[in-house]
């Protein structure tokens, strides 16, 4: 996939849903269904996209969507995938969760299925808080960052899921972001073609959460790229790939202080956070960079 | 065929025999040997069931819910604390009009651990929109597990379905068990909604309070419809294998002057009771019930009613015996009794009615004045 214009025309989310202006997630989520296409089920816990889906009995989305608790979207997907698998159908089961029903209350329920090999794709949209509710801190919203419930700053870093995930050996797992449709329609697609759970993270910036103009949800997203507060990468039977957006940004970064200036939820922030986030960031590039390096 | 079986081995034959699609389950004692016979069937091939060996209750019936809101047959079992942290998906199995069958085999609720049996976990469930059963012997426990799939899968009823199995005083006893050849009696599963891609559709969207309040009162109107379907499921079972069950099981109760009503095993201990007192002269009955939702409609007028509750509603009284009281607009004699597996017997069940005191309530084994 080289350009925009080969992603399909079909639209599977309809015009005028109550997403905020901007909406990551609304973004992230078009790729995903286009990328997967019609034969799909969504599994969807309490979350942001849960919310703008539409009132009954009218919806916005196009394949069906599964709502189904805050903790449980893993679960359900098990049940569901294993029926399918069963009886002979190929329905793509996708659980299409924010940051809070992933890395915090429904994490139980993903190791689980992760662990028994559900065949499923676990898409995690991560606006890093609690944005159905008003934003409210997550163990994946970053250190420094302002949200309702830290008011000066969140004092711990932001969990690694990903690690977490990558202890679980699923055949594929990757990062996106909703500022590179592409890459993010590319690894979807790839996904979908392994037997087995697999894993994509695509951060997707929310301009009231984050406290950005809506129309800079793009650019903020390649900032966090091109400053590597978000590395793109993805792995395969454990063997990781950094993809070149982020092998640019290892190489020449854009300053961390330009993406935390952008946003409201850093304004305030202290220099010794700022130099903490810079020697996390350093050291989960060393990481995955010696990690791709090894033989 | 007649064989030996404990309470639990009986309910997993039964599951074998009504082959579900898929059986989500957790471990959980008293209830365990159920879901460990259903992964033997389903290893050794007896049964041809997905078995989804989930991390928690939660899951468990999450899983079921998947399963099921995508057309499948399904099944899993629980117990007092793996029933209380599945109590979120409980009602959402109920609200999105699921046919789930479950076993509960009832134990206390911690703490202090315990695992002897008592209802409250059930009746903390009381209000989710499941159907409630309580069964007194293996052959029962059996029996009314085959029947409870073709009453949640019938079209007028699509709710789940709870039966309710004493821990350990029936799970784990054995008593003589007479499996049946199953025939049609339970049709294939057809849910006229079930998720499918060529006909998409949101489950449980965003609803606002019109439709919300439509959709409480289709569950009710469900429940009520539920009624005549037990009725004929049960004269069915009959018909085909020769043994009648009611709403209610009636022990000398025509002519009775006072009436003990029970669930589960102490419900089959009272008859023994009833012996006893009819040969000292008390003319007293058993109505042992069976069905507690919904709750039937129970023939006590001009009897002295009393109550044994094994479970109770703190700051306010005995379920069962509220529930009678508000029922039949009269008063009764609760007795509080058998909580986290108390030893009770028929020689107690007697005491309590030759010295009944009606609109009284009774802790059995901590107050003394009966």
């Amino acid at each position: 996939m080289n350009t925009i214009a080969e992603i399909p025309n079909e639209e599977y989310i309809l015009k005028c849903t109550s997403a905020c202006a901007g909406c990551g997630s609304l973004l992230t989520l078009r790729y995903v269904l286009k990328a997967a296409g019609p034969d799909t089920v969504l599994v969807m816990p309490a979350c942001c996209t849960a919310a703008f889906q539409g009132i009954y009995p009218k919806t916005a989305f196009t394949v069906p969507v599964v709502n189904i608790a805050f903790g449980a979207a893993a679960a359900c997907a098990s049940g569901m995938s294993s029926l399918f698998r069963a009886t002979g159908r190929k329905t793509k089961v996708i659980v299409y969760a924010g940051d809070g029903g992933t890395l915090d209350i429904g994490l139980q329920a993903m190791s689980g299925a992760f662990e028994r090999g559900t065949d499923f794709l676990y898409i995690c949209y991560d606006n890093e808080a609690y944005g159905n509710t008003g934003m409210q801190r997550s163990s994946a919203t970053p250190l420094g960052a302002k949200t309702t419930t830290t008011p000066a700053g969140k004092p711990e870093v932001k969990k690694d899921i990903d690690a977490i995930i990558d202890a679980h050996e699923p055949p594929y797992q990757a990062t996106a972001c909703s500022s590179y449709p592409q890459d993010l329609f590319r690894k979807v697609q790839n996904a979908l073609t392994f037997r087995g759970p697999t894993f994509i993270h695509v951060l997707s910036p929310c301009p009231p959460g984050w406290r950005y103009p809506t129309e800079k949800t793009v650019e903020i997203g390649k900032l966090a790229v091109k400053s590597g507060m978000w590395v793109l990468y993805e792995r395969e039977y454990g063997k990781i790939t950094i993809n070149a957006p982020s092998k640019a940004a290892m190489k020449k970064p854009v300053a961390l202080e330009e993406y935390l200036a952008s946003q409201g939820r850093f304004k305030g922030i202290d220099s010794k956070t700022v130099e903490i986030l810079k020697q996390q960031i350093q050291k989960d590039q060393d990481r995955l960079a010696a990690e791709e390096a090894a033989p | 065929m007649k064989k030996i079986a404990t309470g639990n081995k009986a309910v997993a034959e039964a599951v074998k025999q009504a082959k579900p699609d898929v059986v989500a389950a957790y471990p959980i004692t008293p209830q365990t040997e159920i879901v460990e016979t259903l992964a033997d069937y389903i290893t050794s091939g007896q049964l041809s069931s997905q078995y989804i060996p989930v991390e928690s209750e939660h899951s468990a019936m999450a899983a079921c819910i998947g399963a099921s809101i995508s057309g499948g047959r399904t099944f899993t079992a629980t117990s007092s604390q793996g029933l209380a942290y599945m109590h979120e998906m409980t009602n959402w199995a109920a609200g999105a009009r699921l046919p789930i069958v479950m076993t509960n085999v009832n134990r206390s609720l911690a703490p202090g651990w315990n695992i002897w049996v008592e209802h409250t976990d059930a009746m903390q469930e009381r209000d989710t929109g499941w159907l409630q059963v309580y069964v007194s012997t293996v052959q029962e426990a059996y029996d009314t597990t085959l029947m409870a799939f073709r009453i949640a899968e019938h079209t007028d009823v699509l709710l789940p379905v709870m039966i309710n199995l004493d821990g350990f005083t029936l799970s784990h006893i054995m008593q003589p068990l007479d499996t049946v050849e199953l025939g049609n009696f339970i049709p294939p599963i057809n849910l006229p909604n079930a998720v499918d891609p060529n006909n998409p559709g949101g489950y449980g969207t965003l609803t606002g309070p019109a439709d919300y309040i439509r959709f409480r009162w289709e569950i009710e109107r469900s429940m009520r419809d539920a009624f005549p379907v037990i009725k004929k499921t049960h004269e069915d079972f009959f018909k085909s294998f020769g043994r009648r069950y009611g709403f209610t099981e009636e022990y000398q109760c025509d002519d009775a002057d006072v009436i003990v009503i029970a669930l589960g095993t102490l419900g089959k201990e009272a008859e023994v009771a009833v012996d006893i007192l009819r040969k000292e002269g008390i003319k007293a009955g058993s109505m042992r019930l069976r069905w507690f939702r919904p709750f039937p409609k129970l023939d006590l007028a001009g009897k002295d009613v009393v109550v044994i509750d094994r479970d109770y509603s703190f700051g306010f009284g005995g379920v069962v015996a509220h529930s009678i009281r508000a029922k039949n607009q009269m008063e009764v004699f609760s007795v509080i009794a058998g909580l986290g597996g108390q030893e009770v017997t028929y020689d107690d069940i007697a005491v309590f009615v030759r010295n009944r005191h009606i609109g009284e309530e009774f802790w059995f084994g901590v107050n003394n004045h009966v």
